[in-house]
């Protein structure tokens, strides 16, 4: 059962099976506008929490993406690079941005649930 | 996710509409001093689109209107700025500066003359108050009076701008590109813009300007743009931003602008910068206003230094951002001559990452101005 987590950047985390899927919140996508570029990591990379893994530029601005937790990398959405369109149509949907398998699932537990994201973003 | 953009709105001046933007779901961001809309619910890739397409509805009341008066007026203007204000027909619009001593750009300026001795002087918001101060420093010894224009000033921009105005019954559709006049008392309107496309910017009372704004939005060919696309349709059409592509460090000849000073005008030479911007056209630019094209999708983005494929310095980026009508990223910079022909291949260091470009011939898109 897959269980969603949140942070306080704005980042979505859905884990199954060990896994993390992640991409930017609605909220992100809307507050960013339009978005005309998307770089991925690679496959394979090791990220630590905290570290920028993807690029996501608007019309007007570059923001980064951090890994909301240690894994390393095992797949990325090339659909997002090819059309960044789709993060702004599909956030937490087919606008995802990469996966990685967790190093300490026990990270999990500093991230924030969706109620405490909602706080949040008021 | 952390982002470059600092959207701080705290103690900034509103705009007299502002209202209205609020209704309209608008996005508000500090430029210049003022709480402006950066987009509305429609997007920033939409809004720009729909510009060249059809019309669209711009509130630039931040940009500062001066009324000079009187029989020096023209003698005020023509030492101010590197322009022949005596020569300048009645009606007449004409892009000009405020130099320093240095020919260094302080602002750059619409004048129209509005009479035998009354000139308009659109202004940019950042440095309306610089203006006016230097305005009326200059202005010491000359028989006028420099009145700081209390309006909202509107623009609409667009292929449908002009049938827009004719169909809400508004006068002046007739004007020819860079001509403007006063079409009621406390109204000014001019056939300008800053989108490359054709259009109109209105000067006038807020009271008049809500009845004119709801008149315009009823018709459905006209959306209202924000600051967001309002920059990157003028990035496209390759015009300045002061404070970014042109500033008091650099000069017209090296901004590539020396067409808006016409050669009668230099040979008096009887403006403030004229000694400095004659040795600099004798000696010619030391660097050249280009274009650029990043070969990827990544944009680059302002203050991005270019180097060449040795690493060497060669450049900086000045605006960039992604081109909705170009359908690429487009970006505008300073560059070594040597470097400045079209096609020339440089990068642009981005957060340690290069990204390469070439250099690109301006306006990335078309001008479809009015010519008459």
């Amino acid at each position: 059962m897959a269980s969603t987590y949140f942070t306080e950047d704005h980042e979505w985390v859905r884990v199954e099976d060990g896994v993390a899927t992640v991409g930017i919140t609605d909220h992100a996508q809307d507050q960013l506008g339009d978005l005309v570029f998307v770089q991925l990591p690679e496959i394979g990379q090791s990220l630590s929490k905290g570290d920028p893994a993807v690029v996501v530029e608007s019309v007007k601005a570059a923001s980064d993406v951090y890994a909301p937790v240690d894994g390393e990398v095992t797949e990325v959405n090339e659909a997002a690079a090819t059309d960044p369109a789709l993060v702004n149509s599909s956030a937490t949907g087919d606008g995802w941005l990469w996966k990685m398998k967790l190093s300490d699932t026990n990270q999990l537990a500093g991230l924030l649930d969706e109620a405490g994201y909602n706080a949040i973003i008021g | 996710m952390g982002a470059d953009e600092n959207n701080n709105t705290e103690n900034l001046k509103s705009l007299p509409l502002e209202d209205l933007h609020k209704a309209a779901n608008a996005r508000f961001g500090g430029f210049a001093g003022w709480s402006m809309p950066i987009t509305y619910p429609l997007g920033v890739m939409k809004e720009h689109l729909h510009t060249r397409e059809l019309a669209g509805l711009f509130d630039i009341s931040h940009m500062q209107l001066f009324d000079v008066s009187g029989a020096g007026a023209a003698a005020l203007l023509s030492r101010a700025c590197p322009l022949d204000a005596a020569s300048l027909p009645v009606g007449q619009s004409k892009y000009t500066f405020f130099l320093d001593e240095k020919a260094g750009i302080l602002d750059d300026l619409i004048v129209t003359r509005l009479g035998e001795d009354r000139f308009m002087v659109v202004a940019n918001a950042g440095n309306a108050a610089a203006d006016e101060a230097h305005l009326r420093a200059v202005a010491k010894g000359y028989d006028c009076r420099i009145d700081a224009l209390d309006r909202v000033f509107l623009a609409i921009q667009g292929p449908e701008a002009a049938d827009v105005l004719h169909t809400a019954g508004l006068a002046g559709t007739e004007l020819p590109f860079m001509n403007g006049f006063e079409p009621r008392p406390g109204w000014f309107m001019s056939r300008s813009g800053y989108t490359g496309e054709d259009g109109f910017e209105i000067g006038l009372p807020e009271a008049d300007a809500r009845e004119l704004v709801t008149t315009l939005l009823a018709d459905e060919r006209v959306e209202w743009v924000g600051l967001a696309a309002r920059d990157s349709l003028r990035l496209e059409a390759g015009l300045c931003l002061h404070g970014h592509d042109i500033t008091p460090e650099i000069d017209p000849v090296d901004a590539g602008l020396t067409w808006a000073i016409p050669k009668p005008v230099r040979e008096k030479a009887g403006f403030i910068g004229a000694k400095a911007l004659l040795d600099k056209i004798t000696k010619g630019p030391t660097r050249k206003r280009v274009g650029l094209k990043p070969d990827s999708r990544q944009p680059v983005r302002s203050d991005s230094i270019l180097v060449d494929i040795n690493g060497n310095a060669v450049g900086v980026v000045t605006s960039g951002g992604f081109g909705p009508s170009a359908g690429f990223p487009v970006a505008m910079g300073y560059i070594g001559k040597d470097f400045a022909p079209i096609g020339s291949h440089v990068f642009a260091e981005v957060r340690g990452n290069r990204i390469a470009l070439h250099v690109h011939s301006l306006p990335f898109t078309p001008h479809r101005y009015h010519k008459g």
